[in-house]
Formats: structure tokens, sequence, C-alpha cells
């Protein structure tokens, strides 16, 4: 109790309370983390199962037009799928890939960043370099060659069990460098202040003194652009699935899901495409929003009166 | 033998191709129990000092020549693991800033547990009781409340016994402090000394404080060395120095101190502040700034010298006498 009282008082949570944005986004946000976890139990259908899917309902119009089926909300798509269901099974999919996309972005990132600031010289020059090289590739480009080679390497089929797996590595691994020079920035100025020098004085480990010490002070831009990277990386799985590189058809995410529905798109069932793409585009402005706010109420000198 | 015996100690660090000093043959001796004072103004090397003797110079600098022997062993060329024991637990610094050198995201208790679990084999409840006592010990109030605080919890002078307290914590055989309250409040500064005074009096804790305050060292050391650009220019018992200096640097020191002036009167200072290492001047470092310059001043540096009971480095430290 006295935790949660202490958090409810802090200024952070004063900041969110008086800020309509932030908690909109916010609420947004756990709503749709929410519908994504219980889609097993809200979804009219099981979009994966086949055995659920009839041809016969295939693009029947959304039933708020007055000439859908009242099954299907919002409609079905070319395989006779519920659009609501897919969406909601589809944004689970984004979600769990853009989550842990950036996970293993900072996990790479962060330590690389870590060991790059503190150490200094040689190691610096070649991580640094290595995430130059890094950027200098598109993380579309790197992601398409790679997971083009996997297509071609597992198979189809395989390929198919495998895909959530391969897109966190393939998105989490194209855009570490972020997360490396976001740390290394911070610890570099960290590491001139002297309690780094004290915990040197008390003789502890370079590991214990980057890890415990000057980590948990560097964790304010880490934690601002974590927001931002689960974004990104959610647009990139939409985008490679788009391209036919992501998720198959068959457990499709938001991405494949648009890119299904897009064929249909002039001649008349709009539907397939359109409440995705809009599930995608509120998904990903909640997120930036939040970001954005994160970042003022983090940082100390854009304090407001409000 | 002493306790801690540096001899002819030497830092440089390479900056664009050049090779600076920054510490040029500074010698001393600590014997336990005792207590060495380190006066100079900033830029003089004193830190360097603190900081060479536990090994802890950074790139681009380096110990280049001399050797520091602590307790029968060589510091300087003892490996990296090796060294790491002897911080902390067996010499232990305080810095200027108790703001700075405690991390803020950590509780005391935190920081003081893991020195004690870097160094021994402990367990959380012992490791907590030990910390706790050493709160006590440097009378911090309620110290089991004071050891889930964090630092911005605590006044300055709370925090500074914190970090004294951290110091203490492995019971070390020598402390180096670093201009320890400068940072402080006046009120409490002689509060905070006399307490770190106490500590390792009646613990045997041989004593290297640094600092600018040509005071503070009257009143606490046995024997001090004055430094000035890198080099020692004064070394001695402390109150033969204090009462007759025979360098003309000790003796502006001394005489800038507000305590000898005529009340009203303006200070006397030290005309001009002290030269860059890069841009040294020829001769006695010093002399640029000296009344007692001549042209053998800028001709030759001088060597450190036995005058009476003292080392002294300076051409004419007769005159002075």
């Amino acid at each position: 109790m006295s935790t949660l009282q202490r958090v409810w008082d802090s200024n952070f949570a004063y900041q969110f309370r008086r800020d309509p944005v932030a908690i909109c986004s916010a609420l947004v946000l756990l709503a749709f983390v929410l519908a994504a976890l219980l889609a097993p139990w809200i979804a009219p259908q099981n979009p994966y199962d086949p055995l659920q899917l009839d041809l016969m309902n295939s693009k029947e119009p959304p039933a708020f037009g007055g000439q859908g089926n009242p099954d299907f909300p919002l409609g079905t798509d070319d395989q006779g799928r519920d659009l609501l269901s897919a969406i909601l099974y589809g944004t689970g999919i984004s979600l769990l890939i853009g989550i842990f996309a950036v996970m293993l972005q900072a996990v790479i990132g962060v330590s690389i960043g870590l060991v790059a600031g503190y150490m200094g010289g040689r190691v610096d020059s070649f991580f640094m370099r290595l995430a130059d090289i890094q950027l200098s590739l598109s993380t579309l480009m790197v992601a398409i060659i790679a997971l083009a080679v996997f297509q071609a390497a597992f198979g189809p089929q395989r390929y198919e069990d495998l895909a959530i797996f391969m897109l966190i590595v393939v998105i989490g691994i194209a855009e570490w460098p972020q997360y490396a020079r976001t740390v290394r920035a911070s610890v570099l100025a960290e590491r001139e202040k002297e309690y780094v020098d004290a915990a040197r004085v008390i003789g502890l480990s370079r590991a214990r003194i980057m890890f415990r010490h000057i980590l948990p002070n560097a964790l304010t831009p880490i934690l601002v652009i974590s927001t931002v990277q689960v974004a990104n990386a959610i647009v990139s799985e939409a985008a490679l699935s788009f391209l036919g590189l992501g998720m198959p058809v068959t457990t499709p995410s938001l991405g494949s899901l648009i890119r299904s529905g897009f064929e249909f798109i002039f001649s008349g069932q709009w539907w397939i495409t359109t409440f995705p793409s809009v599930v995608l585009i509120v998904l990903i402005l909640a997120f930036n929003l939040l970001g954005d706010w994160l970042r003022d109420a983090l940082n100390p000198k854009l304090y407001k009166e409000t | 033998m002493a306790l801690l015996e540096v001899r002819d100690l030497e830092v440089e660090f390479a900056m664009r191709g050049a090779r600076l000093k920054a510490l040029r043959g500074v010698s001393f001796d600590l014997d336990a129990g005792d207590r060495l004072g380190i006066v100079g103004e900033s830029g003089a090397g004193k830190s360097m000092a603190a900081y060479a003797i536990l090994n802890l110079i950074s790139e681009p600098g380096r110990i280049s020549a001399g050797s520091i022997a602590f307790d029968g062993r060589v510091l300087n060329t003892l490996p990296a693991e090796e060294m790491r024991k002897v911080r902390g637990d067996r010499i232990a610094m305080i810095f200027q800033d108790p703001m700075m050198t405690l991390n803020p995201v950590l509780t005391v208790g935190a920081q003081m547990v893991e020195c004690l679990k870097t160094h021994r084999t402990i367990s959380d409840g012992e490791a907590r009781a030990l910390s706790v006592q050493k709160l006590r010990e440097v009378a911090i109030p309620s110290p089991d409340a004071r050891f889930d605080s964090y630092p911005h919890e605590l006044s300055g002078g709370l925090r500074q016994r914190v970090v004294i307290a951290i110091a203490l914590l492995l019971d070390p055989a020598v402390i180096i402090a670093d201009e320890p309250t400068t940072a402080l409040d006046v009120t409490i500064q002689a509060e905070i000394m006399g307490l770190m005074l106490d500590l390792c009096e009646t613990r045997g804790v041989s004593l290297i404080l640094i600092t600018h305050d040509i005071a503070v060292v009257s009143e606490t050391t046995q024997r001090m060395l004055v430094m000035y650009a890198g080099r020692v220019v004064e070394q001695g018992e402390t109150r033969g120095i204090i009462a007759r200096p025979s360098h003309p640097y000790t003796r502006g020191l001394l005489q800038a101190l507000p305590q000898r002036n005529k009340p009203g009167a303006e200070l006397n200072q030290i005309p001009g502040s002290m030269p860059t290492l890069a841009e040294l001047p020829p001769g006695c470092a010093f002399h640029p700034r000296c009344a007692y310059a001549d042209d053998t001043c800028s001709g030759g540096v001088p060597a450190l010298r036995t005058l009476g009971k003292r080392l002294v480095a300076c051409h004419h430290a007769e005159r002075l006498k």
C-alpha cells in the first residue's frame, strides 16, 4: 500500500494525471494489450483454425452497413475469416514481435553501449564503427535480405512456423545501434562523475561498475527511446509482412492483413485493408504520443508548471 | 620500513604527441598511524598523487617512473585483480564532494553492503549489521533508518559521514582524504574533520590529507608536503614548516591566510597563477611568481635538498631562513 501511495504521489504520476494526451494514449495502449491478451476468449472465432473458416462467408461486408452478416461485425476477408478476430489476434502478434524485438535490441545495444562508453579507446572505436556500418544499411534492407534468405533456406512450410522468431531476431539485430549510441552517450557523461571514481576506489570490478552503478543512472534515455523503438519495430514488422516477407497469411499480423486486403481495395472490399490499417495507425500513434510525453516528463529541464 | 613508501613517483600524460609530466619525482613515507598533509594550489598534482597510489590513473595518463610500496608490496606493478583487492580494503579514499561520490540511484545501505561483499564473504544480515554499526560510529542519528535512505534524502554533512563510514567499513590501514571538507558548510567542516581525525586515531589508521587549506594541515598533521606544478617544493615536519617556511611558495601560502593579515588590510597574495603543464617556465616553475627570483632560478631546476630537518627545492632557501 505504501509503495502504491508513493508511486501515486510521485512527481511522475502527478504529471501523468495532468496530461490528457498521456492518459488517452496509455488507455488506448492498455485496451490494445488487453484485447490482444484476451483474444482467445473474446474473439468470435479462431482465425488460425482452418476448420472454422468457411469460404462461403468470404468477403462479407461489415455488419454495421446493414447488408452484412451480423456474425462478422467488421466483415470477412477473402478466405472467410472474421476480420475482428483476425485483428485481435494480429494485434497480439504485432505487439509480441515489437516488444520482444525491442528487448533484444536493448540487450544487445545496452551491453555494447556500456562497454564501448566505459572502456573507451579501441573497444569504443570498434563497436561504434560497427554501429555506423549497421546504420548505413537501412533496417528494411537488412531485414528483407535476411528474411528472403531464411525463406529460401527453410522452405515455406518451415518458415511459417519460425516466422515470429525470425522477425524478432532480424528486427532486433537491425536496430541495436540506436540503443548502443544512446547508452554510450550517457555513459560518457556518467563515467566522469565522482561516484564512478568512488566505486573504483572501493575496488569494485568493471562489470559491476558498468551494470550496477552506471547503467541505472543512464536509464532515462533508454526508457524514452524504448517506446519509440517499439513503435518502429511494429511498423517494420508490418512493412515486412506487407511485402510478403513477414507473418504468413495463415497466422496474420496486422501487416499481413493489410496486404491480404490490398488486392481487393479497388474491387469494393475496402474493409479488409482499412480496419487493420486504422488499428495499426492508432497503435503506433499511441506509442509515439506516450513516448513524447515520457521524454518531456523525464526531462527535468522541461518542467511544466501546469 | 614505513607502511607506505612512495619513491620518485612520476606520472605522465600523452597529449597530442607530447608527454606532459603531471608528477615529477614525488617521494614520501607514511608510517602506521601517521598523518601526512599534502598542500598546494589546484593543479599542483595533489590528487594525481592520490590516484597514483591507488593505481587509478586512467588513459592517457600512466605512472612512468618510481615505485609505491605498501606493506612490503609494490603496488604499481601489481596485477589488476590484486590491486582491486587492495583498494577499499587496505587503502580507502574520501573525496571532496559527497553529493557526487555517492551513487544517486542506490541506497546508502546498498552501497555499503556492496563494498563489504566485494572484499569479504559475508551474509546479507551480517553485512547490514556491520554497516549500521559503522553508521553509528560516524555519529549518524538513527542509523537503521538511514541505511535504507537514498543519498538525496541526506544533508551534505550526513552524506560525508556516510562516505567516511564506507571508507572505514573494512578497517583500512590508510585513508586518503582528498579535500574532505571543501564542499561542506563552514559550520560542519570542523565537525567532520574532527570526526575523521578521531576515528583515524582510535583505530591507528594512517591518513593522507590532501587540501589547499594550510590551516587545516597545520592543525591536524605531523608531516607535510608542499607541492607546486607536480613537484614537491618543501617537505618535513608540519610544525617546523608552518613556523618557518623555507620555500617562497610555502611562505606565500602562509602569508595569504586571512588570520595572518591585519583586519581591514588587503590580503597578501601570490601574484599570478600556477602555470599549465604544457607551458612550464624554464628552471624553477615558481620563479615567475617569486619575489626572490634571479637568473639562477630561470637557469636550472632546483633539486630537493636537505636543509636542517627538512627537504626544500629552492636555490635561495638559505636567504629565507
